[in-house]
């Protein structure tokens, strides 16, 4: 398969993953759609991968790192999303609202 | 159906459906990857993402109740500004991307066994042992750390 369509298909999940941070206004939202974003660029690493492994000439184990890199990514994003969504839980105890407009200053 | 999928999750306006949206996104991601022949990243991804992750998005909603949606009247115009800078991105980024001369390349579908456990494992054991033990002390201090915020007015 073409690694364009790849290729076009990790930039149309990017780019939704985008026009969801700039619109939505819930946090949860906005948290769902940075892991889109994660996944639209693990999604072209890994095809990446596969496409550096078919080059003739290529060493035997040659695109394993891309598919640990996207190993490692997804360690830090589940640490992310603990971490993320307790600070969620605590700013919604204390305003009683997700809504991140409410948290133009960082003191109140 | 990853792209209706996504479109999916940024346009229903219950956070409910918009998680279980995204877990239907990265059920997709995951067959992509099958079909790529990376079946460890595929497992994984359904395990930590669809599993896991999901999990922990729906505990929270539903903790808070936010499952009526409660979200205020927006400004248009900054909805309508947010959807055209994105879309402005995607026509950027595809028109710089569509005469590369990786055109030609193609990525092996089916075939190859650097995707499988067994590699993955020789690699990661050997060329990547720091990162890895460096990735179990980030997993414990963000426990830790999830634990300390949450906690109740310390």
């Amino acid at each position: 398969m073409p690694i364009n369509y790849y290729i076009f298909l990790a930039i149309a999940l990017f780019c939704i993953g985008v026009v969801g941070v700039l619109t939505r206004r819930n946090a949860i939202i906005i948290f769902m759609c940075v892991e889109l974003m994660l996944n639209a660029v693990n999604l072209l690493l890994v095809a990446f991968s596969k496409m550096h492994h078919a080059v003739p000439g290529a060493a035997a184990n040659a695109g394993t790192d891309g598919q640990l890199f996207v190993f490692f990514i997804m360690v830090v994003a589940a640490a992310e999303v603990s971490v993320g969504l307790a600070i969620i839980v605590m700013m919604y105890r204390n305003i009683h609202s997700v809504d991140v407009n409410f948290l133009n200053r960082l003191k109140h | 159906m990853a792209l209706f999928g996504a479109m999916m999750v940024i346009t229903s306006k219950n956070p409910v459906y918009s998680v279980l949206w995204l877990i239907l996104t990265f059920f997709a991601i995951s067959g992509h990857y099958i079909l790529l022949n990376a079946q460890f990243l595929a497992v994984v991804n359904i395990i930590v993402y669809a599993g896991a992750i999901m999990v922990l998005f729906l505990f929270v909603i539903m903790l808070m109740n936010l499952n009526q949606t409660i979200e205020p009247k927006k400004n248009r115009w900054l909805k309508f500004a947010g959807a055209i800078s994105g879309g402005c991105l995607l026509l950027v980024l595809v028109a710089a991307l569509r005469n590369t001369e990786i055109k030609s390349q193609t990525a092996m579908v089916n075939t190859g066994d650097i995707g499988l456990i067994k590699n993955l494992g020789k690699e990661l054991f050997s060329t990547y042992v720091v990162p890895f033990e460096i990735s179990s002390i980030l997993f414990l201090s963000a426990m830790v750390g999830a634990v300390v915020i949450g906690k109740k007015d310390s």
